[in-house]
């Protein structure tokens, strides 16, 4: 049983700059903070990179201090791809290469995992595909060789198929308990509409995954798991040179394939403010989730926009938090974040507000999404530089953390040296940039605002607030006519 | 022979007879000492990256409330970062943000601990606000900083408690588990009623009482040096005066229940849910690692008894856990189970118990062991990755098993367990009287579970 103060990790963190320092005096002066030393330099561990003749990309990093290793296999394809009207397709795809491969049965690797130690898991996004593997080095060949096999040899049997789908279809019964979940799927479908993969479930719905077959699984499988539409990040205590060996006897005979390409086009941004309501009866708090359409991961904008974010809601001192929390104390918190995918991704304002406040909630939000247009201080900025700055050591501390960190790098296509280049890269946003990113990102008269809770006591005061027009919506972000 | 011997003997015999892992749990080499005035220190060095964890534990949590006064030590929790004499409110967090570093706090029934994790350079920092709320925290003490955390407190419990599906049955538990004024009886978010009745007065007396240095623990790992940074402890801690003499620690009896209790609590849920819960024993007791296995043997991953039965072979569950929980004073083994819709909590129950008169009737298998143990030991393994972890880590045995120096003999424990071990302890602590929740959708108390096995 534990209760924490805070709910953090809000944001990406991060490393080094150089600030002003002298050393310790003997007598401590406690009336303030003390001068710090220089900031540890920051020396980034060195990537190696290799491609195999299959075309399959290794991303490898050594790291010897404990006996362990990382490794994460990603495929360039995620649920963006799903079939046209079978939203869930990708995920329940990766879901399914632990449940049965031509050599293992689904008992027989779930056996495995726990006997050999070892972490071994799936996951499915928008962009990409993911299978990880965390094992202690001792166990590492036969770790890799069930890794191995659920990559290179799914079987898709039909009664766990079965099994999975019906365990998929209770999940998605459950998640009508759960507020913030109805808050999250109904906000990405007002804002993406039905018809943008944006838009759609990606864990599917009733109907998508009452229709589907196993076939839909193997076809998705052959259609993008190719080693050319995969980077295979290593992290760890490895000898790179027979690593890649390893890999290479083991990964080298996966045939390569076309992956088909695809392009999104962009969802239409609202043309004003709406205040969608979903009625959740006697719901403590209110679901904030408030925003647009944002970014593409590939914006020139990225460093301006995380800056930017990290003095709108991207930390605990942010001025969402401060404001919502620490000052007013309507919420255990609240944050801020553009979702940056290979399109564009939402940008989205969010806290659990009190049933009771949640009108001056509203007010809230919206004139903090007004302030951070305007010039933000000197000392405001410099404290947000130095925290993405300064906290990016951390995020290189363990081999888990570092194969996370490398997974944008591979499915971005960032450079390289893009950590390496990620403190100056901060140091160079100015005021006029991130009030320039403010004004073209951030537009309180063209958002959408999903608030789930109980409409009965709290929509008369949502009115009054004026915000914009009160559209009634289902937990599927569908209207409702009443 | 001490028991201390007895695992040290079984570690080496697992060792030489050759278990799966052939990579022991590390030592984790630290310093420890004492202040004068009571606070202890315990530094572990290691340089692999340029951050440090500074972690405080104070030995005080929400076992130490008063019956109307629940879920304050974890308001303090939240009081402990509103400022002090030299750190104006909001500084704390703005000036460790800005030093690039991070920091939280958490509060269980037995303590509440307080970290930062910084870049190498702002070690002082965090000893400078560490030190400063446990040094001078009162002076500054108002209404307005208690009510400002009393009420994120109480959004943080409708977050966690309220507005979140069968979030009121870990309290309906504790309460029907352990006896009236038990410490452990009441949750640690405490109920929005104490939490409303929590005066100014209460804050200051329960700061004096607990938050000293003679009742706290400073633990630092990571990239330091250590002739500077004992200095700088030194600098900022030592002149902290030690507290009054502790309350006398409850010293409670062993939890017997009369007879099984069953009950009920309608839920905005769509899927009902039975909790089942026997007292069992504390943390480090001599059980209590057999009784992890035997978690971990009815419902860790697809083969556990309980999940291959109830939720891979019929599909009449979505999920069952298990767990031991064991705190300083007592524990308590946990079985939840969530039918699939249409699915009756009646027929499940019933494999429940089969599966339980299994365990008590026969031992389990060597792969079944073998499973839960080789995965056991790479968790020990796990937690040695990160400096925060080993700070606490560190903190947690100083506190718990009396030495900082115990991961060791810890993962000892569970190498120890045998067949026999589980199923003896299947007998002894499962066949005893429980406690039955169940929550039920609004209106259908028809589905809760009964004396007679079966739903009414």
């Amino acid at each position: 049983m534990m209760s924490q103060r805070s709910l953090r990790s809000l944001a990406f963190v991060a490393a080094a700059a150089g600030i002003q320092s002298v050393a310790g005096a003997q007598a401590v002066d406690r009336s303030r903070a003390p001068i710090l030393g220089p900031p540890p330099k920051v020396s980034l561990p060195p990537i190696i990179t290799r491609v195999l003749p299959n075309g399959l990309k290794l991303v490898i990093v050594e790291q010897h201090e404990l006996p362990l290793a990382d490794f994460a296999l990603v495929v360039g394809s995620g649920g963006t791809v799903d079939p046209t009207g079978k939203p869930g397709v990708a995920n329940l795809t990766s879901t399914m290469l632990v449940e049965g491969t031509t050599t293992r049965s689904s008992l027989e690797i779930a056996d495995q995992i726990a006997f050999l130690g070892i972490g071994l898991g799936t996951n499915s996004n928008w962009d990409a595909s993911t299978v990880s593997l965390h094992t202690p080095t001792a166990q590492l060949d036969s770790a890799l060789a069930l890794f191995a096999d659920v990559i290179l040899k799914p079987s898709f049997p039909a009664s766990e198929f079965e099994r999975i789908r019906k365990n998929r279809l209770t999940e998605l019964i459950q998640l009508k308990d759960r507020p913030t979940a109805i808050a999250n799927q109904a906000y990405a479908s007002i804002l993406y509409g039905a018809s943008h993969p944006y838009g759609q479930a990606l864990i599917g719905t009733e109907a998508s995954i009452t229709g589907m077959a196993p076939s839909d699984l193997v076809n998705y499988y052959k259609t993008h798991f190719f080693p050319n539409n995969s980077t295979l990040i290593i992290v760890g205590d490895v000898n790179p040179a027979q690593i890649e060996q390893k890999i290479a006897g083991i990964f080298g005979s996966w045939q390569r394939g076309t992956v088909p390409s695809y392009t999104l086009t962009d969802a239409p941004k609202a043309a004003s403010t709406t205040v969608y309501l979903i009625d959740k009866p006697g719901a403590a708090q209110s679901s904030f989730r408030i925003g647009s359409i944002g970014v593409p991961r590939s914006t020139k904008d990225y460093f301006a926009l995380t800056v930017m974010n990290t003095i709108l809601g991207g930390s605990f001192t942010s001025r969402l938090n401060q404001n919502l929390r620490e000052t007013r104390g309507y919420t255990y918190g609240a944050r801020s974040g553009f979702d940056m995918r290979r399109a564009a991704g939402p940008f989205t304002a969010s806290a659990e507000i009190v049933a009771a406040k949640t009108d001056s909630g509203l007010i809230e939000f919206i004139k903090e999404l007004n302030a951070i247009r305007n010039a933000v201080p000197p000392d405001e900025l410099l404290k947000a530089k130095r925290y993405l700055q300064l906290g990016l050591p951390a995020d290189f501390e363990t081999t888990q953390q570092i194969a996370t960190v490398l997974v944008p790098v591979a499915l971005y296509n960032l450079p390289l040296d893009y950590y390496n280049n990620y403190v100056q890269n901060v140091e160079a946003i100015t005021q006029a940039d991130v009030q320039r990113v403010a004004r073209e990102y951030i537009n309180p008269s063209s958002l959408a605002i999903v608030i789930v809770g109980d409409r009965k006591s709290i929509e008369s005061g949502l009115k009054a607030v004026g915000t914009g027009p009160i559209s009634v919506r289902d937990f599927f972000g569908k209207p409702v006519t009443q | 022979m001490s028991r201390a011997l007895i695992v040290s003997i079984c570690y080496l015999i697992t060792a030489i007879s050759g278990s799966l892992q052939a990579q022991p749990v590390p030592r984790i080499a630290f310093e420890k000492y004492t202040l004068p005035n009571g606070l202890e220190v315990i530094l572990h060095e290691d340089h692999s990256t340029p951050i440090v964890a500074v972690n405080t534990w104070y030995k005080v949590g929400s076992g130490d409330e008063k019956v109307g006064r629940t879920g304050f030590a974890h308001l303090f929790e939240h009081i402990m970062f509103m400022g002090s004499q030299n750190v104006p409110v909001g500084v704390f967090d703005k000036e460790l943000e800005a030093a690039g570093g991070d920091n939280n706090g958490s509060t269980t029934e037995d303590r509440t601990n307080y970290f930062e994790v910084v870049p190498s350079n702002a070690v002082p920092l965090a000893l400078w606000l560490d030190s400063d709320r446990m040094g001078f925290l009162l002076p500054t003490m108002d209404l307005p900083k208690l009510d400002l955390q009393r009420d994120v407190v109480k959004n943080e419990r409708r977050q966690s408690v309220d507005n979140v599906p069968y979030g009121k049955s870990e309290e309906i538990i504790l309460a029907a588990l352990y006896p009236k004024g038990h410490p452990y009886s009441w949750s640690v978010i405490g109920s929005m009623e104490d939490l409303s009745a929590a005066s100014l007065d209460d804050v200051k007396n329960f700061f004096r009482t607990y938050y000293a240095p003679n009742n706290a623990t400073l633990s630092i790992a990571g990239d330091f040096d250590p002739v500077k940074t004992k200095a700088l402890i030194q600098q900022y801690f030592a002149a902290i005066p030690r507290g009054p003499a502790l309350p006398p620690r409850p010293n409670v009896p062993v939890v017997l229940l009369a007879k099984d209790t069953f009950l009920v609590l309608e839920d905005k849920v769509q899927l009902p849910r039975a909790f089942y819960t026997w007292p069992t024993v504390k943390l480090f007791a001599s059980d209590d690692a057999a009784l992890d296995v035997l978690a971990a043997i009815l419902a860790s991953g697809k083969n556990s008894r309980l999940y291959k039965r109830l939720v891979y072979d019929s599909q009449i569950a979505q999920a069952v856990r298990a767990s031991q929980q064991a705190s300083r004073l007592a524990g308590f083994f946990q079985i939840d189970v969530t039918p699939k819709p249409e699915q009756s909590l009646a027929a499940i129950d019933k494999i429940v118990q089969e599966e339980l008169q299994r365990l008590m009737n026969e031992p389990i298998t060597a792969r079944e062991l073998a499973r839960v143990q080789n995965s056991f030991k790479a968790s020990f393994l796990n937690r040695m990755t990160s400096v925060r972890t080993k700070a606490d880590i560190l903190n947690q045995y100083n506190y718990m098993a009396g030495t900082p120096e115990y991961v060791q003999q810890d993962a000892a424990r569970y190498e120890c367990v045998t067949r026999a071990d589980v199923q003896r302890v299947a007998r002894l602590y499962l066949a005893k009287t429980k406690v039955v929740l169940t929550v039920v959708p609004e209106g259908k108390r028809e589905m809760m579970l009964t004396s007679t096995g079966g739903t009414r």
